[in-house]
């Protein structure tokens, strides 16, 4: 996918400027809240939970080889084959490879957040591949042309009239209305059985890998992941190998937090656990099961100081409660993962030079690791990020300057408190009139959106030191 | 006349309060400082403002210049080290000092910070639970019960200190105000430090919700407790022509409220 992240404060301002899609922004961030909010406090397990699923994430992945070892050990009893790509390229080429060896024409593929990672879909499309994406918000962004706009709902800066006009212009149904949103999700599903039957290869993602059984996890609301995993001959499940975690009942312990966070459900329609081919005895199922585990970075990310994020079960909750991600939605961030969560994540996998805005785009305020079902420390590690672009001097000289100027001379009592009085004075001077600035030099980026409330005269310490004096 | 026996301290022998003023109430708002101060000298604790106070370091840190926030730090707790207590009238710089110190520091400076953290409380946070309980000057209500005032929670306080519960009960209690509440109260402002003047325009969107809600509910005055997001939002307003003045909590619970609001005329 192309990056677009050094565009962020371009995007974000037109993203501002379309009313309707910012209205409909602004009702996701009174609902997904609301609905997160309420299944959390329904849950009275759920600081416990967050608790015991955080020491797991730790303990597996101060342990991820082992771990990783294990899993590859009993998927491969199960009859899997396990592969690991070090980068997207190479996930994208073993996955060619897989679909070519079965002389694959159709693919029918589940969400994955990964394979937008790696471009999955328009890399095997471009050897002349048909890849049909089969969740309902990823089918809908495929149809537009577009990309993801949130990591659970792909689709979600859509309005209905939108999708209505896409189905209307991109299916060959002749006359019909499609007022109806099940009108729209009826002609979906009608478009897309045949999609799910006429596949060679079905590619899906995961939320966890069972490192005891061999096992993948999978949760969907729509039901499309078993159909591309059970009617395919091939199946492939490409995640990332931080996905890994010891025991199955620590997959279903995480996937009690996951669910609440995400949509707030106590539980998603399908929840599915992925073994390995068709065994003599099974009816149906796969011939032939694959597993692509990415690392792109994730190992260089756990030696890191933002191994924390590698908790990260994507759940979206920390976009749904950001006022930014809500206030200029996903596609400002210009690259697959948006909101808090990925303004950590995608100068970690990218890189911070081309992506410096967005841990920039932070008020740390703290609703996102208030929320965050890991307890990742989000406004700490984008906090952290803007140290990094600070010591590489990635950010603006000026700011630069600006920021140790004003520290050298925090650092001088005397004379701060004669320079900054005296500036105060000019400024209580020029500003006492109006009680405010509709312009100020060096304060443009302030003053082009709001007045700067002028100074009331002496400055406190002035004010203070005189009064001393007098008694 | 004074019925709560905690209220009677010896300025001399009892605790000492060093007040931490912040650099935008001393620079732009003296008046949340005067009246900080007189709140706490109404709790009969001796209370002094060090001299040697500048800047608690937050805009280097947020900026990501650890080693320039480092130094600060140090600073900053050596100015504090003599005082029982520190009173901050802002969540966001207590914040700092209490979480954010101990954070960058390592070391013997690590454990200071953690000390110094022990004994540093955001002003209502310290009014409301450290504090004996103050004597008014002025019986009288400044603003009537109902009258129009909505609370803005700021994050860091809320977050960082848990301060929700003490700036309303202290307006209710000791001025007869029962604060109004504002629509999606846990979101931010805008405000974020450099963040308002690096994006101006998301900035401005997140004052403008915040600002419609506090429209929305007929207030007249928004009171909260950090001067940064109150001086953000004043000048939104302002450049909105809202009718809707702003002021610091200090401000209100002195019953200093006849001088300008933040950005009015003056």
């Amino acid at each position: 996918m192309q990056q677009r992240s050094e565009q962020f404060l371009d995007s974000a301002d037109t993203a501002l400027q379309d009313k309707d899609a910012a209205q409909r922004r602004d009702l996701m961030a009174l609902f997904a809240p609301a609905m997160r909010d309420a299944a959390v406090e329904n849950f009275t397990a759920y600081e416990a939970t967050r608790k015991h699923v955080k020491r797991i994430r730790r303990h597996s992945l101060d342990n991820l080889a082992h771990y990783l070892a294990q899993f590859e050990h009993q998927a491969v009893a199960n009859g899997n084959r396990v592969h690991f790509a070090r980068n997207a390229d190479e996930l994208n080429s073993i996955t060619l490879d897989i679909c070519q060896q079965h002389s694959a024409h159709h693919i029918a593929k589940g969400k994955s957040m990964v394979t937008e990672e790696t471009g999955l879909s328009g890399f095997l499309q471009r050897a002349g591949l048909q890849v049909v994406e089969t969740d309902l918000g990823e089918y809908i962004i495929q149809q537009a042309g577009e990309t993801p706009s949130h990591i659970v709902g792909p689709a979600l800066h859509k309005s209905r009239d939108e999708i209505r006009a896409l189905f209307l212009d991109k299916h060959p149904l002749g006359e019909r209305q499609l007022d109806e949103t099940t009108a729209l999700v009826d002609e979906a599903r009608k478009v897309l059985r045949p999609q799910f039957l006429q596949a060679d290869v079905g590619i899906i993602g995961a939320n966890a890998l069972i490192a005891e059984n061999g096992y993948s996890m999978l949760v969907t609301n729509e039901g499309n992941g078993d159909l591309c995993a059970n009617l395919p001959r091939v199946l492939i499940v490409c995640t990332t190998i931080d996905r890994v975690l010891p025991r199955a009942e620590d997959a279903t312990a995480m996937l009690r937090l996951l669910v609440r966070s995400a949509t707030g459900q106590a539980q998603t329609c399908y929840t599915s656990f992925y073994s390995g081919p068709r065994r003599a005895q099974d009816l149906d199922g796969p011939l032939e099961t694959h597993f692509v585990l990415l690392d792109n970075q994730r190992s260089d990310i756990l030696d890191s100081g933002f191994a924390e994020m590698l908790d990260c079960i994507r759940c979206g909750a920390c976009l749904n409660h950001c006022p930014i991600y809500t206030g200029v939605g996903g596609h400002a961030y210009g690259w697959v993962y948006p909101g808090p969560m990925g303004s950590v994540l995608t100068p970690l996998l990218t890189s911070l030079e081309h992506s410096n805005a967005l841990p920039n785009a932070c008020t740390a305020c703290g609703r996102c690791a208030e929320v965050c079902p890991a307890d990742i420390p989000l406004p700490d590690l984008l906090r952290d990020l803007r140290a990094r672009e600070n010591s590489e001097r990635l950010n603006a000289p000026r700011w630069r300057l600006g920021i140790s100027l004003q520290s050298w001379l925090a650092g001088k009592p005397r004379l701060y408190h004669a320079l900054t009085g005296a500036c105060i004075a000019l400024l209580y001077r020029m500003g006492r009139k109006r009680g405010s600035f509709r312009r100020l030099p060096f304060a443009g980026g302030w003053t082009s959106q709001r007045d700067f409330p002028a100074p009331q005269g002496k400055t406190f310490m002035q004010q203070y030191k005189e009064a001393l004096r007098e008694h | 006349m004074n019925d709560n026996p905690r209220a009677t301290v010896d300025a001399k022998t009892g605790p000492q309060v060093a007040l931490f003023i912040t650099c935008l109430a001393d620079l732009f708002r003296p008046a949340v400082g005067f009246a900080s101060l007189s709140l706490l000298q109404r709790t009969g604790y001796a209370v002094s403002v060090p001299m040697a106070q500048t800047c608690c370091g937050q805009p280097a840190y947020n900026s990501g210049d650890y080693d320039a926030a480092r130094t600060l730090a140090r600073r900053v707790i050596e100015v504090l080290a003599p005082a029982d207590y520190v009173v901050v009238p802002s969540g966001s710089c207590a914040g700092m000092l209490c979480h954010h110190y101990p954070r960058l520091l390592e070391g013997v400076w690590h454990e200071r910070a953690l000390e110094l953290a022990a004994r540093t409380f955001e002003l209502t946070s310290f009014l409301e639970e450290i504090a004996p309980r103050m004597t008014h000057a002025t019986p009288e209500p400044a603003t009537p019960a109902g009258s129009g005032v909505v609370y803005l929670d700021s994050c860091a306080g809320l977050r960082e200190l848990g301060i929700r519960e003490q700036p309303r009960a202290l307006l209710r209690e000791t001025r007869g105000i029962e604060a109004g509440e504002l629509e999606q109260r846990d979101v931010c402002c805008g405000f974020g430090g450099t963040f308002c003047a690096k994006m101006p325009a998301i900035s401005a969107k997140m004052a403008d919700d915040k600002l419609d809600s506090a429209m929305a509910t007929g207030a007249h005055t928004l009171v909260g407790g950090d001067l940064g997001c109150l001086l953000h939002l004043a000048g939104r307003a302002r450049r909105r022509g809202l009718d809707i003045e702003l002021r610091h909590i200090a401000e209100l619970l002195a019953g200093e409220t006849t001088g300008p609001a933040i950005g009015g005329e003056l």
